[in-house]
């Protein structure tokens, strides 16, 4: 099965969500209080990490399993755009305390009322979907 | 197996070694010819129910997003696997200013991953509370799709990638946080 090893790496994420906290209400809350180091230093290792791999990936011109030269797009700059669609993220961000991974992390991890607030999120999605131009 | 290993396993993990854990797999993902992006996830959905029908931005091939639902049904088991990684009613060792914090807000002392008052099974006794969950879904679902991503594909593959959209974007998600934390949690919660 192709897709085998999305399955396993989608496992390790939930366990390594679970295992990091960074599924927890309360080490969101710790976050935007500035009352421990723990998720900046998950996030910063993280971006480090990818952004060592990313520069040794282009340099050596490696190619994903597909055989295409890795590349990932760059961004189109605007502004309005990440601001306020990221500000009106945060918003859920911090009243949740889950980002869209931990919703589902935390599902499996046995908090029901996640279903509520994957569904909400669905609904959200549409209703940009709707609105945009 | 190895009881050692387990010993490991089942002991909180330090930020360090999580963060590069995080990191490769997001390189992993890419190694696999796929980006890190989970937020995209709910617009995959939303297509497959057929909402591409009546709205074009979820008219594309989303079949092509399959294996990213398969990641998604793979962080629900892991989170059930995680689960069973730690010690029953396993609570994270947080700051004593947070505990502080939340006795002010009316929350009782930290237990389990999230306070049962805002995500534990009593809830769905409460119209209050779901109709607060429901918005916080709601802006998590319209703000990713707007700015186009969530922690996993601004924060981590953005930033490692080094676009400044994404730090903008990483700008936003803190200055909602913020407001949140400060400025509307402290007068919602003790409402709920």
């Amino acid at each position: 099965m192709k897709h085998l090893k999305y399955l396993i790496l989608g496992v390790l994420f939930g366990i390594i969500m679970v295992k990091s906290e960074a599924i927890s209400w309360y080490r969101i809350q710790e976050m935007f209080r500035f009352q421990s180091f723990h998720m900046y230093g998950i996030i910063g290792v993280a971006v480090a990490t990818g952004a060592i791999g990313l520069w040794i990936f282009k340099s050596i011109k490696l190619r994903d399993i597909q055989g295409n030269l890795i590349q990932l797009p760059d961004k189109k700059f605007e502004i309005q755009r990440y601001l306020l669609g990221g500000t009106i993220f945060g918003l859920g961000w911090a009243l949740a305390g889950s980002c869209p991974g931990p919703l589902f992390v935390s599902l499996g991890y046995g908090y029901s009322p996640m279903i509520l607030l994957i569904v909400s999120a669905i609904a959200g999605t549409w209703a940009y979907g709707f609105v945009r131009k | 197996m190895n009881t050692k290993l387990i010993e490991i396993l089942m002991a909180p993990w330090p930020w360090y070694i999580s963060g590069f854990l995080i990191g490769l797999l997001m390189l992993g993902l890419v190694f696999l010819g796929k980006t890190f992006a989970f937020s995209s996830n709910f617009r995959t959905i939303c297509a497959a129910c057929g909402a591409g029908k009546f709205i074009p931005f979820f008219d594309f091939d989303w079949k092509s997003q399959i294996w990213n639902l398969i990641f998604l049904l793979g962080a629900i088991l892991g989170g059930h696997l995680g689960m069973h990684l730690q010690p029953e009613a396993f609570t994270p060792t947080l700051s004593a200013s947070l505990s502080n914090d939340l006795q002010a807000m009316g929350l009782e002392a930290p237990q389990g991953m999230h306070p049962k008052e805002l995500l534990g099974a009593e809830i769905w006794n409460s119209p209050g509370k779901i109709l607060v969950l429901i918005l916080a879904g709601f802006f998590i679902g319209f703000g990713t799709r707007y700015a186009g991503g969530c922690t996993s594909g601004h924060a981590i593959t953005g930033l490692s990638n080094l676009q400044l959209p994404s730090l903008i974007a990483v700008m936003g998600f803190f200055i909602g946080g913020l407001v949140m934390t400060h400025f509307i949690l402290p007068f919602i919660l003790p409402l709920l």
